[in-house]
């Protein structure tokens, strides 16, 4: 039974191949299925470390690595890893290379590994790496899931960026530490709480589906 | 027909649970692998990290130092130099160019806002008085309660706040204490932040328990601290 459904997902695959050139695996995750701005996954990372713009480029690279280890490690893995216990494999993959990453940044900066806290180690939980594995690194080949995840990866770096800039830039008036406005700015200070995460990403999700459906209708 | 599926699934399911096995145990290995050679890989290097921030930590709350070196106590309530043996807190001494002792900068903790506040302040047996303050490690709220780290009128408090000892030196005279912003009368209180009033007020009482402690034991064996002036 699950060999004849492995049989007609490998037909879809070779269809697929022939409509859609490899690069589109790629471009998917930076705008038309962003993992942020259009699947809305991993929102606790985006919303809580998205405070300045460093930070958010620290922990986009981060879940990047993340997902491009472990989407590669699932899709080599995906003949050998039986289905039912498949949630529990990949959880185990991914919370590795989420502690590799941890030492790794630790390695790298004491001060970076402060400011991002305990955000690192919740990256197991993040539902955008499960996702990536379930749905396509457990169902193609090597290649074109490294590609899915570089994709999903530089469009969640982004993502976050546009997030942590428009609220470092109004919430402290600096941009990567560099000061923006004279002295005499008074910086919005809700904008590096909490709340201020939720109008940010809520103004770039309007923004966003502006432009989508502006493109649609052309 | 109930019968047949009954019979077939034994044999099917010790098939699976073999398989499921391997996998788990063959991905659990990999990773254990991978995760060990990881953290041999940067043990040192993160080791290295952690005791440069504190020496920089170290050389800020007493300004002016350019060299530093830690110290214990010993079961009779000395100060020695540390050692891997000794678990009992330590306390940096820090001199200037001259060999001087400026300051003893000691760590102390406590509950902040959202999660164990640790910090290090610099005390001068000198002039008694706390003479610099850091923030080693907060999880406090970005743009509330991490305000103890940058408010300049909250720092202000550790450029000079009085520590003198009662007559007989063995207790401070005045503990520590924190107040609201804007009363502050006296040299031994720290003014809190107005947004920042629980992190600001931890702080306050962190500095208040630790030196209640540390000051007297401190002050009464600060000759041991000192560089023998010979060599």
């Amino acid at each position: 039974m699950s060999n004849l459904v492995r049989d007609k997902k490998d037909t879809d695959f070779f269809s697929s191949l022939k409509e859609s050139p490899s690069t589109d695996e790629f471009i998917k995750g930076l705008w038309r299925d962003n993992p942020v701005f259009v699947q809305v996954l991993g929102m606790c990372p985006v919303l809580a470390v998205s405070n300045t713009a460093e930070n958010a480029l620290a922990m986009g690279l981060a879940t990047a690595f993340v997902l491009l280890m472990s989407n590669l490690l699932v899709s080599s893995l995906r003949n050998f890893i039986p289905k039912q216990v498949r949630i529990a494999s990949y959880i185990l993959i991914i919370a590795t290379f989420v502690t590799i990453t941890d030492y790794a940044i630790q390695a790298i900066s004491v001060e970076l590994h402060k400011s991002l806290g305990a955000f690192i180690s919740l990256i197991v939980v993040n539902c955008l790496i499960l996702s990536r594995a379930e749905s396509f690194a457990s169902k193609n080949n090597i290649g074109r899931s490294m590609l899915d995840a570089l994709g999903m990866g530089v469009g969640f770096i982004f993502a976050l960026f546009c997030l942590g800039a428009v609220r470092e830039v109004l919430g402290n008036g600096t941009i990567f530490g560099f000061s923006l406005f004279p002295e005499a700015f008074q910086e919005w200070i809700v904008m590096i709480l909490p709340a201020g995460g939720f109008f940010t990403l809520a103004a770039w999700l309007l923004i966003f589906n502006i432009i989508q459906k502006k493109g649609s209708k052309t | 027909m109930n019968l047949n599926k009954t019979q077939q699934n034994p044999a099917n399911t010790s098939a699976n649970s073999f398989s499921m096995l391997r996998a788990m145990v063959g991905i659990g290995i990999l990773c254990a692998l991978m995760i060990v050679l990881t953290y041999e890989g940067t043990f040192g290097r993160i080791e290295q990290l952690k005791a440069e921030a504190l020496e920089k930590a170290i050389f800020r709350v007493i300004p002016g130092i350019v060299k530093s070196s830690a110290f214990q106590l010993d079961p009779d309530g000395n100060f020695v130099e540390a050692s891997e043996e000794n678990t009992t807190p330590m306390i940096y001494a820090g001199y200037d160019e001259n060999d001087r002792l400026v300051g003893v900068a000691v760590e102390a903790s406590g509950q902040g806002y959202a999660d164990i506040l640790r910090i290090l302040y610099g005390y001068d047996p000198e002039s008694q008085k706390i003479i610099g303050f850091y923030v080693l490690e907060s999880k406090e709220t970005p743009g509330l309660g991490d305000k103890i780290e940058k408010d300049p009128n909250f720092l202000a408090n550790f450029e000079a706040l009085d520590l003198s000892l009662n007559d007989d030196r063995s207790a401070v005279k005045n503990r520590v204490i924190p107040v609201k912003k804007g009363a502050k009368e006296n040299a031994w209180e720290v003014e809190g932040i107005t947004g920042a009033t629980i992190s600001s007020r931890a702080i306050g009482n962190i500095i208040g328990e630790s030196t209640d402690y540390w000051v007297p034991v401190i002050y009464k064996n600060k000759e041991k601290l000192m560089l023998n002036s010979e060599e």
